[in-house]
């Protein structure tokens, strides 16, 4: 029998009997809804995880320290030291830059400087400078920025946590740490405005000329009153302290740290990474070295990103092998999949079993078919329809309600997914808590969930179908 | 004009046996029968009920087995049939109408005489002329789109006439084609199915237990009795030769 005759006679069977099989495809539908269902709040649970983890910026990120020096960040491993041991310079920077799988390489910049307002005179705040590299842009801190990113790598721009633009216009202080966001008055004060940043150069070689060069700087910036801040170099062998100006315009103003988890402290302003780097700018943590002659510039850490998060593990180990130390929290995410892993499979189980319970639905409905179309078959084998074809037009029906059963299941359980999704958005913005995506129908899940539910249905009517199949055609025909 | 030879002859039974199993014991439903039907003979099987012609007219349409035996149509043996070749043969060798009609009660008239070719697969453009033609045949053109449960006895009859037709089967067997209708419109079924014994040299196996009607009808009678044949008589009366 050709497909087009199967799929009609099996339509006209479905339709002859349309509130039975209405109710069976329902079932179906109704099994597939929870399948979907579930599944989704799983998987949106999970990339809600690790979209959050993700974007800490701790995920996807080794943080690399010289096992030479102590200077670096506290969280990095203790090592033994060994012979192997290497400076943390730009020729190790290069390396890391050329391995597979790695993203980017920047250095864990913290400098400090005085800032103050462009048109404030008298302000000036003490303050943790920091940098932020363009990949920064996607992470969740700015989410809700107010202004823009840096327009490149090398702008004389600056972004500033909220709490610190609360500083720079003088207005008092929220307890300290808390994540402060300005009111759109406020931030139009700041927004487009300069600052100027007075910072130190790290300047190589001998006795640079102070005074001259912050004359020069004095002329670009006739405001800046740098009085008697001369530094005079410590050793000259190793490098002068230069004092600079730098007028920057604020562009953007963020509530929460970015990239927070890499860092120690609070860091209340940051400079494009090319720009910080081009500065040679005095780090927080280099006092010690001003004390240790070094021919080459090192750095106190570099921060490498890694494409994938799988490859995290490799490209620390890559990195280990050539002589440094590193940290990620590799394993965290690790157990964190696992996790997801089992959450997935039990929510998949018991959605499951309401699809099991559907598919019942179908054997049920379909050997009562049997029953009541017991004479048809027969009449069917008569006119010559063999064994297959009875059973193909049986099974096609079954899988007719699969379809259809899937169709309005996954429809049904995406719209459940979002009305419980719409439903808790708004009572987590009543409790002020920022919504979050947390159901996720993937159009995969859908395909899937619309497949399953065609293979259990096909599955239910393998019973009856084989049994319509084997009705003995004289039997069915006996007139009493 | 019957037995001339085997490339005339349509169907042959040879020793056929057919037992039921009931409870513990076997009932002979066909016990040894041997009968052979020449092209475009009508053939009537009559005898009392449960006298196995009923069982006998099944097996030659190939809906049942023979447990020994053969049955050999238009030169094959239904007995070393698979159930597939079964199907093909009824579907293109065999016409089949029954006592009670068997119109499938959820379609229209036109899908019934259409449910034959859509197993035999004919394609859907002539399916429509076929239709039309087998219809046209039973004087039912003008009822296509009507459902059974709306048509009278003789008409459904027709229907099922109609629908044996469609794939221009050379073999027509009737179980009792009259049985559920009044004496006039039985007649007009009869006269129909002669008219396709001759018009189209169809051969027509009957059963029945009128002996008049078959007397009517049927060029040869063949009796009946336990599962055995018991009886044949060529019908003087009837004069197919003739109106050849």
């Amino acid at each position: 029998m050709r497909a087009y005759d199967l799929i009609e006679l099996a339509g006209r069977n479905l339709r002859e009997a349309g509130l039975r099989n209405s109710l069976t495809t329902l079932g179906i539908g109704v099994g597939v809804a929870s399948l979907v269902a579930m599944l989704s709040l799983g998987i949106g649970l999970q990339k809600l995880a690790t979209r959050q983890l993700g974007r800490s910026g701790l995920f996807d990120t080794v943080v690399v320290t010289s096992r030479q020096d102590s200077r670096g960040p506290r969280f990095a491993q203790a090592a033994p030291v060994t012979a192997q041991t290497k400076p943390l310079d730009d020729v190790a920077r290069h390396n890391f830059e050329q391995m597979a799988n790695v993203a980017e390489v920047y250095p864990n910049f913290s400098a400090v400087g005085d800032v103050r307002l462009e048109t404030d005179k008298t302000g000036n705040h003490f303050t943790v400078v920091g940098t932020l590299p363009q990949s920064a842009r996607t992470g969740e801190a700015f989410d809700d920025v107010q202004g823009s990113f840096f327009s490149s790598g090398t702008a004389e721009e600056a972004i500033i946590l909220g709490d610190f633009g609360r500083d720079l216009l003088n207005l008092p202080r929220e307890p300290r740490g808390t994540d402060v966001k300005l009111t759109p008055d406020q931030a139009n004060q700041l927004l487009g405005k300069y600052i100027v940043l007075r910072y130190h150069k790290r300047e190589a070689g001998e006795s640079a000329p102070l005074a001259g060069n912050t004359t020069k700087k004095g002329q670009a910036d006739p405001d800046d009153v740098d009085s008697g801040d001369d530094i005079k170099a410590e050793d000259a062998q190793s490098f002068n302290l230069v004092p600079k100006t730098l007028k920057l315009k604020i562009v953007g103003i963020v509530s929460s740290e970015p990239n927070r988890g890499l860092r120690q402290g609070r860091t209340p302003m940051f400079l494009p990474l090319q720009l910080a780097e081009s500065l040679d700018m005095v780090q927080a943590g280099e006092l010690w070295s001003t004390l240790r002659p070094s021919e080459n510039k090192t750095y106190i850490a570099l921060i490498v990103r890694v494409a994938k998060s799988k490859a995290v593990s490799q490209v620390e180990d890559e990195i280990r092998k050539q002589g440094f130390s590193t940290f990620s929290i590799l394993d965290a995410s690790k157990g964190i999949t696992r996790f997801f892993t089992f959450l997935d499979l039990f929510l998949g189980i018991f959605g499951s079993l309401a699809l099991a319970v559907a598919s019942l639905g179908i054997v049920n409905t379909l050997v009562m078919a049997i029953l009541e179309r017991r004479r048809e078959i027969g009449i069917m084998k008569a006119l010559g329809a063999s064994d297959g074809d009875v059973k193909r037009i049986f099974f096609v029906e079954a899988g007719s309600m699969g379809i259809l059963g899937g169709a309005l299941g996954a429809g049904l359980g995406w719209t459940i997914g979002r009305a419980i999704n719409f439903a808790t958005n708004i009572y987590l913005q009543r409790q002020d808590i920022k919504p979050e995506n947390f159901w996720v129908v993937p159009i995969w899940l859908v395909a899937a969930a619309l497949g399953f539910s065609v293979f259990v249905s096909m599955f239910a009517g393998l019973y009856p179908a084989s049994r319509a199949a084997k009705l003995d055609p004289v039997q069915a025909l006996r007139h009493d | 004009m019957a037995t001339n030879g085997t490339e005339f002859e349509s169907v042959r039974t040879v020793s056929v046996v057919r037992h039921y199993r009931l409870g513990r014991s076997l009932i002979p439903a066909v016990d040894g029968v041997s009968l052979a039907a020449g092209r475009g003979e009508f053939i009537a099987l009559l005898g009392a009920s449960g006298s196995g012609k009923s069982t006998l007219l099944n097996l030659i349409a190939g809906l049942d087995r023979p447990d020994s035996g053969a049955i050999v149509v238009e030169g094959s043996d239904l007995a070393t049939m698979t159930s597939e070749q079964l199907a093909q043969y009824r579907r293109h060798t065999v016409g089949m109408v029954f006592q009670s009609f068997n119109l499938v009660p959820t379609m229209t008239l036109y899908e019934n005489v259409e449910l034959p070719m859509r197993f035999a697969e004919v394609k859907r453009k002539e399916r429509r002329a076929r239709v039309t033609e087998a219809l046209e045949r039973v004087g039912l053109s003008d009822r296509m789109k009507h459902r059974p449960s709306e048509m009278s006895g003789g008409e459904q009859q027709r229907a099922a006439l109609a629908r044996a037709l469609a794939n221009r089967p050379k073999l027509l067997l009737a179980d009792e084609p009259t049985g559920n209708l009044d004496s006039k419109t039985g007649t007009e079924i009869m006269d129909l199915i002669r008219e396709l014994n001759r018009t189209l040299e169809m051969t027509v196996i009957m059963v029945t237990h009128e002996r008049s009607l078959a007397e009517r009808y049927a060029n040869r009678l063949v009796f009946l009795g336990d599962g055995k044949l018991v009886g044949e008589s060529i019908n003087e009366l009837e004069k197919i030769g003739a109106a050849r």
